[in-house]
């Protein structure tokens, strides 16, 4: 399923970005890799959500989270 | 005696600021890396019979290149021109901290890593294994606390030993699945060393270019080693790295609940802002006084006298007293307030809160096309426009960049400030802060109509994204803060010690002569320039010579509007508030004069910021149209005040 159709406070695994190969590479290299465990830190409805990865928090915008496929961990 | 460089690398907010204000001191030195804009600052620690020179690398995720930062770090770490790598390490975020740990040991430069923040996490119970870090990876781990200083010495004995050889250097590196290895071992055929082939799989494009290596079938690759990598990090992390308490970001957290929430997000920033106003104002006009006196009521006098008795010509006298005296010490008088300003926005930066407000900014930007990291620079923008313009460098895309760019100069810098200070002191005592707040507020207003526009005619683009790491709360450290002020404070002396000087001296005599010599001000070189400005200004309120002139030299700098108003005028031995009031309200209404300060908020800016404007775009074309457009924008507005203003108020 993709990102935006979690909620807060679960934790979930990276299945897939389905974004263009920039992008993909930074978030790759930020800690967004296949299989990692992210935590739903604070969503919202309009702006950006904060998920933590790796230990540190980080703050995705809108069009993000609609291109990050997460399957339940 | 002998020297070695050591360069610093590590995460943006993993304190590598703090550590190389703790190594270097107030003395060192700014510069740019060769051919690139991006800032590069060294410094030198002594330490026994060793000289150590510390460069600053810019702050960054990892050493894949995906922006200018990350080549430059790579590029340097990877040269002959250092000797050792103080990677800094932020201990309560080790496992992504780790990964550009990863990535240095491939490089082969020795490296020692210094472990920030263990402070942290003790207090939230956790403990690391730093002996078991140090021994899995062959590296040595060194606890610090930047902040506090602790530890600084310790990291460079073992830089010192690593660099005379004593001990040696074998990091471990990760090894690879065989699908990686295999594409690491035919690469090696061009490139012999394990290093270089790696730097291919990370996508190093300009070393690919110059080695001509064919990338068929690489792409997947690159994937694969990132996910290999920080998995291998992660395992490194969960055997030497332990949590009692999970939530590491409790106290973070609360705060946010506060200051990242939809309803209240805005309205907390918006006290913030204030409260930095305020702060400008009050404590700044406690300084300001103290320097106007020695300026007007001593300098002055003492240089007026002792020219006087020394029977030095009358013009002469005039020169260094109106014009030099008057000019310098007008701008300099600011010096309390722009130091006040500049500790505040560096505060913000430091804490944290910075990210927060890219955080609820994010939501409105994307409406005028950009996303919340545009609003840092836009901040940044209230200290100086220059640095401001600069800092749009952490932009992932051009276009992005250059409408962050162009929209930039509508943020109100510090030289604007002292213009308010004494037009809101002279006509609106009492509500200073509002009057400031309100202009700080029309610049943003402005910059985001602004970038509306621009996205929907010039600089169409698809959507831009918002990516950027949400550091903890911490309290930044006092020296950082006042080393940074103290720079940009030394920047703002010497300008008025150098071009404002100048400007000073060219001013007077414009003002002072014309074609037959030494007149009458009203009838100089200066009138007649300031009346043809003026005669453009006549619809916005301030059609007089006087102001023309001082919004022209403003192009200058911009804090010499006021002094130079104050010299058009003829009462330069009284830059105050109520000096200005006295002088200057019959020539100004309280409505022209709002929209006065609305023009001086938004009308072309400074030099320094049309240099920078151009260094950051590259292009003469956008620079002309900045300065244009901007012209434009500033006459329409304040138009726009004065008439309406006048209509409903007359």
């Amino acid at each position: 399923m993709p990102l935006s159709h979690t909620k807060k406070g679960q934790t979930v695994v990276l299945k897939e970005i389905s974004w263009g190969k920039e992008l993909k590479r930074k978030l790759n290299n930020l800690g967004l890799t296949d299989g990692v465990k992210l935590e739903i830190v604070k969503h919202s409805k309009l702006g950006p959500w904060i998920i933590e990865v790796r230990g540190a928090r980080l703050a995705l915008g809108r069009g993000i989270i609609d291109k990050i496929e997460v399957e339940l961990a | 005696m002998s020297t070695i460089r050591v360069a610093l690398a590590g995460n943006p907010n993993c304190g590598k600021t703090t550590l190389f204000n703790a190594y270097t001191g107030a003395k060192h030195y700014v510069g740019n890396w060769a051919g690139v804009t991006v800032e590069k600052k060294s410094g030198e620690y002594r330490y026994g019979d060793y000289t150590i020179e510390v460069i600053d690398l810019p702050g960054t995720y990892s050493l894949s290149p995906n922006s200018l930062e990350e080549k430059i770090a790579r590029d340097f770490i990877m040269s002959d021109a250092v000797d050792v790598v103080i990677n800094i390490v932020d201990a309560s975020a080790l496992e992504r901290n780790l990964y550009l740990t990863t990535q240095i040991i491939e490089t082969g430069t020795p490296m020692v890593v210094a472990l920030n923040m263990m402070d942290e996490v003790e207090k939230t119970g956790g403990t690391i294994d730093i002996d078991g870090l140090s021994e899995r990876l062959a590296v040595d781990f060194v606890p610090i606390v930047a902040v506090k200083k602790r530890g600084l010495e310790e990291v460079m004995e073992r830089v010192i030993a690593l660099a005379e050889g004593k001990v040696a250097y074998r990091p471990v590196a990760p090894v690879y699945s065989k699908k990686v290895e295999d594409a690491i071992e035919k690469l090696q055929m061009q490139l012999p060393q394990r290093k270089d082939a790696l730097r291919v799989i990370d996508g190093d494009e300009s070393f690919i270019l110059t080695h001509n290596i064919k990338m068929d079938g690489l792409q997947n690759i690159t994937e694969a080693v990132t996910k290999e990598r920080y998995d291998s990090v992660e395992i490194i992390t969960r055997n030497h790295f332990f949590i009692k308490n999970r939530n590491f970001h409790k106290l973070s957290d609360a705060v946010d609940t506060l200051m990242l929430n939809p309803v209240f997000g805005i309205p907390m920033f918006i006290l913030v802002m204030l409260g930095v106003f305020k702060l400008t104002f009050d404590l700044g006009n406690i300084g300001l006084d103290y320097i106007d006196v020695f300026f007007s009521d001593y300098l002055s006098v003492w240089v007026s006298e002792a020219f006087i008795t020394m029977g030095v010509a009358e013009w002469m006298r005039a020169l260094v007293v109106d014009g030099i005296i008057g000019g310098v010490g007008g701008v300099l008088t600011f010096v309390p307030n722009i130091a006040i300003m500049f500790i505040a926005i560096s505060f913000l930066e430091d804490s944290g809160y910075m990210a927060r407000v890219a955080f609820i900014m994010d939501k409105y930007l994307r409406r005028v096309g950009l996303n919340g990291k545009a609003f840092i620079p836009m901040i940044l923008g209230f200290g100086c426009n220059v640095p401001a313009i600069m800092a749009t460098r952490t932009l992932d895309n051009e276009k992005d960049r250059l409408l962050t760019i162009l929209i930039n100069p509508f943020m109100s810098c510090g030289a604007r400030l002292p213009v308010y200070v004494l037009f809101a002191g002279a006509f609106f005592p009492g509500n200073e802060t509002l009057i400031m707040g309100s202009l700080y507020f029309l610049g943003i207003v402005i910059a985001l109509l602004a970038a509306f526009v621009l996205r929907k005619t010039i600089l169409k683009a698809g959507e831009s994204h918002f990516v950027m790491e949400i550091p903890p709360y911490r309290l930044p450290s006092v020296k950082s803060l006042l080393i940074h002020v103290w720079e940009r404070v030394k920047g703002y002396v010497y300008k008025a010690g150098t071009v404002i000087f100048a400007a000073s001296v060219i001013l007077w005599f414009v003002m002072n002569f014309n074609f037959s010599g030494m007149v009458e001000m009203n009838e100089s070189f200066g009138a007649s320039i300031g009346g043809v400005i003026g005669y453009f200004l006549t619809p916005l309120g301030f059609g007089s010579w006087q102001a023309g002139l001082s919004l022209l030299t403003g192009l200058v700098a911009k804090e010499v509007v006021v002094s130079n108003m104050a010299i058009a005028f003829g009462f330069a031995e009284d830059i105050t508030a109520a000096g200005f009031y006295q002088n200057m309200s019959g020539f100004f209404t309280p409505i022209a004069a709002y929209a006065f300060l609305v023009f001086v908020l938004l009308y072309t800016p400074c030099v320094a910021v049309i240099g920078a404007i151009k260094k950051e775009t590259n292009s003469w074309k956008w620079t002309g149209f900045s300065v244009v457009y901007q012209l434009a924008i500033a006459w329409f507005v304040a138009m726009l005040v004065y008439q309406v203003g006048t209509f409903i108020w007359g």
